[in-house]
């Protein structure tokens, strides 16, 4: 796990290592295989965005990280995946810890039939905290990190469904800065939700990327150019074949002088 | 006959036949109303019935019939509960649950005179149990128990999968999943279920009078027999002991039905409202 202390974290030129390298990855769901051949290092303390035409298995590519496919009968891995240099598909690992490390969003916000308080308090419950100042303070400073805490202080006993779409998407991620992830998948986390919220899931991805690697999905061109550091773009050529990772570099470039041509037909809308 | 009169004429007919249910409903509760209203006393509810016409009160038959529903509740919910929690959760889906799946639902279709006869020989006679609360509460038991799965298998199913995800992402367990977000989650709609059951246990007839007895008996112990109210109402009206009286054990227990049926309604409109 990585520990950054506050004079590291200035040192914005110290060159980025990799959180995540990725090796000749091949997913398949069954009979289909839905990815081939990906290879690439997420870097850390970032935030990378995963762009492409519905189908083309970003999401796919996304649950592999926190090994949520799993959850998924007949899925399988082939390739390599290392977190901080270690395999997570490695034979000893259990997905269950590897979980509270990569935190994830989902695109329809999820917050869990029970009181704000709670929903964020249930990762901490799982993983073993009781005590109430220590589980107070957790939520306290979650909601804090989540750009929600404002708007909830006075009604931490309400129910979390009683929260509109967009508050409901911050109160989930909250709830995944409660377990103190260093990894955050976001799987377009601002699809459903109205504009207000989405500056505010922007600004606090901003606030919290110098500590934990992000990863979104978006369907968004400006969000994507807006928020990411790195920018990866994925396309299935035909349907029924694998998808692939077309092309992977600084957002910047890939949106100013995309070196693949299907990139730069991507991004200027002419396909997808 | 022109467009205007057959549409006409089809929309008084769908409403005939929809009205019929509710008269339906209608004329036997007002019936039993009418004919049972003047026997309700505190008195009727709380006393003895005494004398050849059984005249007095029905407490010791309202006590068993909730004596053994309770027990009942007490046997058929963890059982219920637990095997829809399995086979929504962790079994295979496959041919072993399809089996258990259309095993429950025929269970469900077996005529409960049936299940009281196979009480009899199993609990009352094979086991030596006797004729007792708990004999009727097991063969009970058996009657609702499919009723309990299916509604709990059903709610179970009824929790969204994004729901889960969120539990399984924090890196909670699959039993930390299920039981602290899917069934609480579910939990309004199992206890829809078990009310729902209950209000069938209640009103049974056939199954306790095979397994119950019929001696009017103030059960304490499970090994007690006694006589249901469904049963009390029987023998008053076949046998013409007391016709008022069956009116207003008629009239009593239609009311508990009623209330256990209403409660379940409030449970799911009050759980909907909550999400929203
Ligand atoms: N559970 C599944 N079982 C079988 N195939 C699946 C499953 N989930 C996704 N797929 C297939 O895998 C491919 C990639 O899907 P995926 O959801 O990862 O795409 P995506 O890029 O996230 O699309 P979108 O932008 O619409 O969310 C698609 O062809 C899809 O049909
Ligand atoms: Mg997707």
């Amino acid at each position: 796990m990585m520990h950054v202390s506050a004079d590291v974290r200035e040192d914005t030129t110290r060159p980025r290592a990799d959180k995540i390298s990725v090796k000749d990855l091949d997913f398949y769901y069954g009979d289909f295989q839905a990815l081939t051949g990906i290879t690439v290092g997420i870097k850390e303390r970032g935030v990378t965005a995963f762009i492409g035409p519905s189908g083309c298995g970003k999401s796919t590519f996304l649950r592999c990280f926190n090994r949520m496919n799993d959850l998924i009968p007949g899925t399988k891995v082939d390739g390599t995946i290392l977190v901080d240099g270690e395999d997570i598909y490695a034979p000893g690992v259990d997905p269950v810890d590897l979980r509270r490390r990569v935190g994830m969003i989902f695109q329809q916000p999820n917050p869990f039939p029970m009181s704000i308080y709670d929903n964020v308090a249930f990762g901490p419950r799982l993983h073993g905290v009781t005590k109430k100042p220590e589980l107070d303070e957790i939520v306290e400073r979650s909601l804090e990190r989540a750009n929600l805490w404002k708007e909830v202080k006075e009604i931490l006993p309400r129910g979390g469904l009683t929260l509109s779409g967009g508050q409901q998407q911050r109160l989930c991620i909250a709830r995944v800065l409660a377990v103190e992830p260093d990894i955050m998948l976001m799987d377009e986390p601002c699809s459903a939700i109205d504009p207000t919220s989405v500056q505010k899931i922007e600004d606090l991805m901003d606030e919290l990327k110098d500590r934990i690697t992000i990863i979104i999905v978006t369907h968004n061109m400006q969000q994507a150019a807006r928020v990411s550091d790195e920018t990866a773009f994925f396309l299935q050529e035909k349907t029924g074949q694998p998808a692939e990772m077309v092309e992977f570099g600084r957002t910047a470039e890939i949106f100013t002088s995309p070196k693949d041509r299907r990139t730069e037909d991507y991004i200027t809308g002419r396909f997808g | 006959m022109n467009k205007r009169t057959a549409n006409r004429l089809a929309l008084s007919v769908l409403w005939l036949c929809a009205g019929t249910t509710v008269a339906v409903l209608g004329a036997v509760i007002i019936y039993v109303f009418v004919n049972g209203i003047g026997q309700l006393s505190p008195e009727f509810i709380f006393t003895w019935p005494h004398g050849v016409n059984a005249e007095g009160g029905i407490w010791p038959t309202i006590v068993s019939t909730l004596y053994v529903t309770g027990l009942a509740m007490l046997i058929v919910t963890p059982i219920g509960v637990l095997a829809a929690v399995f086979l929504a959760e962790y079994a295979v889906q496959g041919r072993l649950v399809r089996i258990i799946r259309f095993a429950a639902d025929s269970l469900a279709s077996v005529p409960s005179i049936i299940m009281g006869l196979f009480g009899l020989a199993l609990f009352v006679e094979t086991m030596h149990i006797g004729f007792s609360m708990i004999s009727a509460a097991l063969a009970l038991s058996f009657l609702m128990l499919p009723i309990v799965m299916r509604t709990t298998e059903e709610a179970i199913r009824a929790v969204p999968k994004y729901i889960r995800w969120g539990s399984y992402g924090l890196g909670a367990s699959k039993w930390q999943t299920v039981s602290r977000i899917v069934i609480p989650a579910a939990m309004p709609r199992i206890l829809t279920g078990l009310i729902l059951a209950t209000g069938r246990a209640v009103g049974e007839t056939a199954v306790v009078i095979f397994t119950m007895g019929q001696a009017i008996n103030l059960p304490i112990s499970p090994l007690d027999s006694g006589r249901p109210m469904t049963v009390h109402l029987y023998m008053l009206a076949m046998e013409g002991i007391n016709l008022p009286a069956a009116y207003g054990t008629a009239l009593l227990l239609m009311i508990m039905i009623l209330f256990f049926n209403l409660t379940a309604r409030w449970l799911l409109r009050r759980n909907r409202r909550m999400q929203g």
